[in-house]
């Protein structure tokens, strides 16, 4: 049975886990200090306002303790000293695949990247350590004034957007992280769609780190204009490195009237990154903000995607899957802030934890008083694997007012020896078995994904179930 | 060609014996069953050919055409084509009845090749049909809010998919009523022919008139302890088990 096991991830379980030889024309050294972030705004040819933005982001960093007294001591092994923050060869993305330099070119390859893009998707970029190599997008879309770019040519070239609504949803000071990464940011995707633009295809991001002892710190801003649709899905892989890599990100996202926009997300790290990242968004009069969100692999993550209901009859989502598997913690969530009438959210969270993994759900919604029509529903489901598996909830809801509802259900369930023995009675080997259970848990979760990612997600089910067995 | 038991003697592991040298030969072909009071074996027996983890045997052998099962894992047993059909399925939710016996079907299949979804369906649902089952059952989570009766047409539903040539039916007219013991017992006999051997195990002659062994035993504390007819199993029906206890203490007495 075991070397059935074997066989199979021979194929597929080095997808993300390789790495070609670093060779960087740019690199900010080790460890953060002021002169970090002159070097990352020199090399970046970044304008002055936003060399200010830095320096102050890295001084509320540094004074702000690591939030140890509610999240993983684990935090405390993140050695910032002894991390490189910035390392690229080039600032500017190319549009033209042949244009990206081949040892680069050779990891998307590897990972499907100009596949897929012929395939469905609208546009794509492609982040290799701190920059974009690669940015493209469907020329018709372009015509339609859609902008789809890098976050530092987005800052260069489209400042009057930009600046308007650059860290107002995630401001500097909201957590250390967030900090962190005002302070060294580069990469990312800024997004704007026109006012009734709605993009057929999603706009997808692979986000990949290649680098040893390394920080990425990608910065997403997403605006739909007023009755715009978009989808943006991301991908991240790194290879397995013995030391810590840090990945920590802040996505913002403004859903201006009527305007839809689905944030995708599946993430596959390796298990030495620190995963911490900040994701929110505004959803303006009935506006529409649905985050997906599946998290398998990193040693620690930590995310809970949040929506600020701010016009009446906005909608705010939040569904999420997170897979623990040995040695690893995903503490994730969502956050729903409920700021006008008649708005309303929805989070539902799934969770695996396998052998001793640990899955925490951290849930935020809040409704205050003075607002009329609110409803929300929250479903958080856990499923434990192993008898030594962990999870742990930790919902806060405070809601006033009578005008409002709230529904909360929440379930822990195991897979047991007795359905484990049942499917192997009919065949299936162990892995196979749990593997299915684990589907099953999250299947009704996976529907609502778009096709292309419910496979993806399944694969990486298979193979993290296979690999606890085997 | 046949599934045979030899002197197996069995526990719990870390605990107590159940099985105490039992032997027992299905032929394909054959259909046998096996009856005996509450807790001499007969749920144990069906576990223990399986490769149920919370059993050990202690010493015995359990040969399939020949070859020892006993290394193998329970999925293995299976393939190799051991069916049991089990008293208290389980409920797998979130799992699609159709594609849980798909992926039961996969996994026999050699690397690289695959199920062919049309004739599967044809085929899912030809042997739905004789079961008396509906339609929307395939998209029906794996035993999930069933009742007694739809659970073990399910099995034998699992059990024609799967084609075994053997099969072990633990207590499958257990929870069934008069029509729905019908149906079962026809989904049975339709598997029925040189290829299949059968182990009937039940509390109840009622089963047995629906589907006809050819040999009955008696099972009282972890050993056969009488063969024979479809006959016998009418004697047990109408007598109990104690008379046989006493007549298999007499001789000890001596």
């Amino acid at each position: 049975m075991s070397s059935e096991v074997i066989s199979q991830l021979d194929v597929d379980r080095t997808r993300g886990d390789f790495h070609y030889p670093e060779e960087h024309k740019f690199d900010a050294g080790v460890g953060l200090t002021h002169a970090t972030i002159d070097y990352i705004v020199d090399v970046k040819g970044e304008p002055d306002w936003i060399r200010e933005f830095r320096h102050k982001a890295l001084d509320v960093f540094l004074s702000k303790p690591m939030p140890t007294n509610w999240a993983s001591k684990d935090l405390e092994n993140i050695i910032f000293e002894k991390i490189r923050y910035y390392l690229s060869n080039a600032q500017k993305a190319t549009r033209s695949w042949d244009e990206v330099p081949d040892d680069v070119k050779r990891t998307f390859e590897r990972l499907g990247i100009p596949e897929q893009e012929r395939k469905f998707l609208a546009g794509v970029e492609a982040q290799f350590d701190s920059e974009a190599v690669y940015s493209n997008m469907k020329k018709a879309l372009g015509d339609q004034g859609v902008i789809f770019v890098g976050s530092t040519e987005g800052l260069k070239e489209y400042p009057e957007i930009f600046k308007k609504w650059f860290g107002k949803v995630i401001p500097t000071g909201d957590n250390k992280f967030s900090a962190l990464n005002a302070a060294v940011f580069s990469g990312g995707s800024f997004i704007y769609v026109p006012p009734g633009v709605k993009l057929k295809h999603p706009l997808q991001a692979y986000f990949r780190i290649n680098a040893e002892n390394f920080g990425q710190f990608e910065r997403t801003l997403i605006i739909a204009d007023e009755g715009s649709e978009v989808m943006y899905m991301e991908g991240c892989t790194a290879p397995k490195f013995e030391t810590a890599t840090l990945h920590s990100a802040v996505v913002e996202l403004v859903a201006l009237k009527g305007a839809k926009i689905q944030y995708v997300t599946v993430q596959n790290w390796s298990a030495n990154v620190f995963n911490l990242v900040t994701k929110r968004a505004v959803a303006h009069e009935e506006a529409e903000v649905k985050w997906i969100d599946c998290n398998i692999g990193s040693r620690l993550t930590m995310k809970y995607p949040g929506v600020v209901l701010k016009g009446r009859k906005a909608r705010g989502e939040v569904l999420s899957i997170a897979l623990a598997n040995n040695g690893q913690h995903q503490d994730t969530g969502a956050k729903m802030i409920h700021a006008a009438d008649e708005t309303t959210s929805n989070i539902i969270s799934k969770s695996i934890s396998i052998g001793k993994g640990r899955a925490t759900y951290r849930g935020l919604v809040h409704i205050p008083k003075h607002l009329k029509g609110c409803k929300n529903n929250t479903e958080c489901d856990a499923l434990l694997i192993n008898s030594n598996s962990r999870t742990d909830t930790y919902p806060a809801i405070t809601v006033r007012g009578s005008g409002n509802s709230v529904q909360h259900e929440a379930s822990v369930s195991q897979v047991s020896t007795e359905q484990i023995f049942y499917m192997q009675q009919r065949g299936l080997s162990e892995a196979q078995a749990m593997s299915l259970s684990v589907n099953g848990f999250v299947n009704d979760l996976v529907r609502e994904f778009p096709m292309e990612y419910s496979v993806e997600l399944k694969r990486l089910i298979d193979l993290e179930m296979e690999d606890s067995v085997g | 060609m046949s599934l045979i038991i030899r002197d197996l003697h069995a526990r719990v592991v870390g605990g107590q014996q159940i099985l105490r040298g039992l032997n027992l030969e299905i032929e394909k072909g054959r259909v046998h069953a096996v009856m005996g009071p509450n807790g001499s074996g007969k749920s144990t027996l069906s576990k223990i050919i399986a490769g149920h983890p919370d059993y050990e045997v202690i010493s015995g052998e359990i040969l399939l055409d020949g070859t020892s099962i006993l290394g193998l894992e329970p999925d293995a047993r299976a393939r190799a084509g051991v069916f049991l059909a089990f008293q208290y399925p389980m409920e797998i939710p979130g799992v699609s009845n159709a594609n849980f016996i798909r992926a039961a079907l996969s996994a026999r299949l050699a690397e690289g090749e695959e199920l062919e979804a049309t004739e599967y369906y044809a085929d899912l649902y030809e042997k739905m049909d004789s079961l008396e089952i509906p339609r929307g059952f395939t998209a029906r989570s794996v035993n999930e809010g069933f009742s007694g009766g739809e659970k073990k047409r399910n099995e034998v539903l699992q059990m024609a998919m799967l084609k075994p040539s053997y099969a072990i039916l633990d207590e499958t007219d257990s929870g069934l009523d008069i029509d729905a013991l019908k149906i079962v017992s026809a989904g049975v006999n339709a598997l029925r022919g040189p290829g299949f051997g059968a182990l009937v195990i039940t509390h109840y002659q009622r089963l047995l008139d629906y589907i006809n062994p050819d040999v009955v035993h008696v099972l009282v504390d972890g050993r056969i302890v009488r063969s024979g007819g479809p006959e016998l199993a009418l004697e047990l029906e109408a007598k109990g088990y104690d008379w046989l206890r006493e007549e298999l203490a007499e001789p000890a007495a001596v």
